[in-house]
């Protein structure tokens, strides 16, 4: 099937608003999720009769069970001040997809169907009955959502559409309108471990490969070891971390570090993947399945610290869920976080950020760096959304923004960060999050990505930047692949870790 | 006891009940409801102290909406700012004796109709004005704003304009409130301003005035950042522990 024509915006001096332009990304469609992919997450392949009653069941059920969603959809006032915040947005000025307006698409059914005023009054309070339209409003625009949160930082009720989102996707995923790209790679992690679907035998083989490349670089012998029991750390990273440039070299710098500061580590063949799609969907036990995988891999492997590698939403889970969806953490005092807490050595966060783990041992004296190896670039750090919006490293709020600029700054010398209201909170998705990082989605990805790409331009301009740093697979990814778009090279793309790995000294 | 007092004091006790019933629901079923994960939007404070710092600065002077746009924030606080005043000086309509700081409030708070009505003005034209925002607006977002205006301006044509009765009035409420019904005088601005405060309190917990509480219950910032430090785990989600 091929994907249609389209325009690629025009990229400004800054980032504007644009006048809106009603139904212009109504067309799109992911490819929906064919029947054996369905069956085996447990969702119908097709609308049946009783769709109607399946949905609005579901989201009575959602309701019960999430406050978020309960209390966002009621207390939404209108007032527009998310309406120009998304990348979405911005880049394709169809107003469907303002923040407020995609909550709309379902707020308006849940006024009908579980408010008074809705149920009474229903043109008044512009509640209408959910129709097929509707419902493919719901597909088309809830995946042009990167669940980035950005306009949850600017609404005045802490509103995210990200909750919304998720709950959409779950209620077409239970009338059989699932998305083919997440619920693909949702099989693939619990089948075979990753979500590129990669065997254990084949994953062996590139690290045995990726060993022999690193010692004819730099003559020393540095180790990707993977299932090995008793290691000290097990790290969690990415599948795109083993076969994909730029995430490759990343790969190569935790690597590095690890055998520079002489820890001992491990990958797992059965957790060979940091990401969890499950997030995506807002299926709680789905992304409870995908990660119980780490906590068996933990467990299985003896480790006593768990760390994960550069991937966005992957740490969100991690940071932010995986304690309480896998007892990975501490404070738990039931028989199943008790298990895993007794084995992890409780002088570490846990899980804790690679960037957290290297950027203390080059702190500590324990990892020697000469950043004048990254002379040749001039670095501006991208912020990734889950990373910034939903998770911390360290120990103080916004952690998550210095620790990784710390770690930069001590591995090359020239930085400058891209316009304040675009990194930090305020950091625009890269347009690829969030399960919209599929070709069949490749308009909303190029036109998302406008607001980036425009900050970007400016310290290209500005300051001759020539390499992007971000901690993100998806990122990654998404700007190797859309940058080119607006006339930047692929390769000024790459992991921290990658800068980490040209500046480390090796013994 | 005339008609139109009998009307009024039933009007307000169907009001009363239903705004204190509606909320009481309301308050009941979002701190029912579970919030199963942590998903503060940070950085967010890692203690409750933190948490209470941060949820004082989003009720008191819209810390996020200030971030985001300083014209509505601009209206957005003139009128709630407004309306904290106004209501404050007329709790001397309810109280005997009056409290000593509502007496203090009384000058200010004539004066802050002003800004309500400025500031509720100002958010009636945004709706108008700005394509956005009239594409998102309900006919429920413009006939709340000219429920309140009707409402401020029709209490401000009592303070400036025409007096009524207010010694009279305040026998009316005191009457309510001790199940001992007085007449209400019977002048038609009173009439008006009442029966539209009377709706208000009606519409309160149907609507979108549910951000007042809803705030207080939204997890992206009520939440305590410290997910790593302290297992959290809704009872439905507990259930899921007990399989493995």
């Amino acid at each position: 099937m091929a994907v249609a024509e389209f325009d690629i915006p025009e990229m400004k001096d800054d980032i504007e608003i644009p006048k809106l332009r009603e139904g212009v990304m109504s067309h799109i469609k992911s490819f929906p999720a064919p029947k054996p992919v369905q069956d085996f997450m447990g969702y119908p392949y097709e609308l049946g009769e009783d769709w109607k009653e399946r949905a609005i069941d579901k989201m009575g059920d959602l309701l019960g069970k999430y406050r978020s969603l309960k209390v966002f959809l009621d207390a939404c006032v209108h007032c527009g001040a998310c309406t120009d915040k998304c990348h979405y947005y911005l880049g394709t000025s169809d107003p469907k997809n303002m923040p407020v307006a995609r909550q709309d698409l379902m707020r308006q059914v849940y006024r009908r169907y579980f408010t008074t005023a809705g149920k009474l009054f229903p043109k008044l309070v512009g509640a209408k009955d959910l129709t097929k339209e509707i419902l493919d409003d719901w597909y088309s625009y809830y995946h042009q959502c990167s669940e980035c949160r950005r306009c949850s930082v600017y609404c005045p009720y802490g509103i995210d559409t990200a909750e919304i989102t998720m709950a959409g996707r779950e209620i077409l995923n239970h009338v059989g309108m699932g998305q083919k790209y997440s619920n693909e790679i949702l099989g693939k992690v619990q089948k075979i471990g990753n979500n590129l679907g990669l065997p254990g035998p084949a994953l062996i083989d590139t690290l045995e490969g990726l060993e022999e490349d690193i010692e004819a670089d730099t003559g020393v012998p540095v180790k990707m070891p993977i299932d090995v029991k008793g290691a000290e750390v097990l790290l969690i990273t990415p599948s795109a971390d083993f076969f994909s440039e730029p995430h490759v070299e990343s790969l190569i710098g935790y690597a590095k570090v690890f055998h520079a500061a002489g820890i001992n580590w491990t990958l797992s063949t059965h957790a060979a993947e940091a990401g969890n799609f499950g997030l995506f969907n807002g299926n709680y036990e789905t992304m409870r399945k995908v990660a119980m995988r780490i906590r068996d891999a933990a467990l299985e492997l003896g480790v006593k610290r768990i760390v994960v590698g550069e991937c966005g939403h992957a740490w969100r889970v991690a940071y932010s869920f995986w304690n309480t969806l896998t007892g990975i953490g501490y404070g738990g005092n039931d028989p199943f976080s008790i298990e895993l807490q007794k084995q992890l050595d409780p002088t570490y966060p846990q899980p804790q950020h690679i960037c957290e783990l290297t950027n203390d041992l080059i702190k500590s004296g324990k990892i020697k760096v000469d950043p004048s190896m990254n002379d040749d670039l001039v670095v501006t750090y991208h912020d990734s959304c889950n990373v910034a919006r939903a998770s911390r490293m360290g120990t103080e709020p916004g952690g998550q923004f210095t620790i990784p600029r710390e770690l930069i700054k001590s591995v090359v010398n020239n930085f400058h960060n891209m316009a304040d209201d675009t990194i930090y909170e305020a950091t625009f998705c890269c347009g690829g999050g969030g399960g919209v990082l599929t070709d069949d989605l490749m308009e909303v990805r190029v036109k998302g990505a406008l607001p980036r790409a425009t900050a970007l331009n400016n310290v290209v301009k500005e300051y001759q930047v020539n390499f992007m740093a971000t901690i993100c697979a998806i990122c990654k990814a998404q700007f190797t692949k859309v940058l080119p778009k607006y006339g930047f090279d692929m390769s000024m793309v790459g992991g921290v870790h990658q800068l980490v790995s040209k500046a480390i000294k090796l013994d | 006891m005339s008609t139109v007092t009998m009307i009024y004091a039933g009007m307000f006790y169907i009001a009363t009940f239903l705004l204190v019933a509606g909320l009481v629901y309301k308050i009941f079923d979002y701190s029912r409801t579970p919030a199963p994960l942590v998903i503060p939007t940070t950085p967010a404070p890692t203690t409750r102290t933190g948490v209470v710092y941060r949820m004082a600065k989003e009720v008191v002077v819209f810390e996020s909406l200030f971030k985001s746009n300083k014209w509505i924030w601009v209206f957005g606080w003139l009128f709630h700012f407004g309306l904290l005043l106004v209501l404050a000086r007329h709790l001397r309509y309810f109280t005997q004796p009056v409290w000593f700081w509502v007496d203090i409030v009384q000058p200010f708070g004539k004066y802050a109709s002003i800004m309500m009505v400025v500031g509720l003005a100002g958010l009636l034209a945004r709706r108008f004005v700005v394509d956005r925002v009239r594409y998102i607006s309900t006919p429920s977002d413009y006939l709340m704003l000219v429920l309140l205006i009707a409402i401020g301006v029709s209490g401000m044509l009592m303070t400036f304009v025409a007096h009524t009765d207010i010694i009279s009035l305040k026998e009316f409420f005191m009457g309510l409130m001790y199940l001992d019904i007085q007449p209400l005088p019977q002048d038609p601005i009173l009439m008006v301003h009442l029966a539209l405060v009377a709706s208000l309190m009606v519409i309160f917990p149907i609507s979108k005035l549910l951000h007042a509480p809803g705030l207080f219950f939204s997890p992206t910032r009520n939440q305590v950042d410290n997910p790593r430090e302290h297992r959290h785990v809704a009872a439905w989600a507990a259930r899921l522990d007990q399989n493995n």
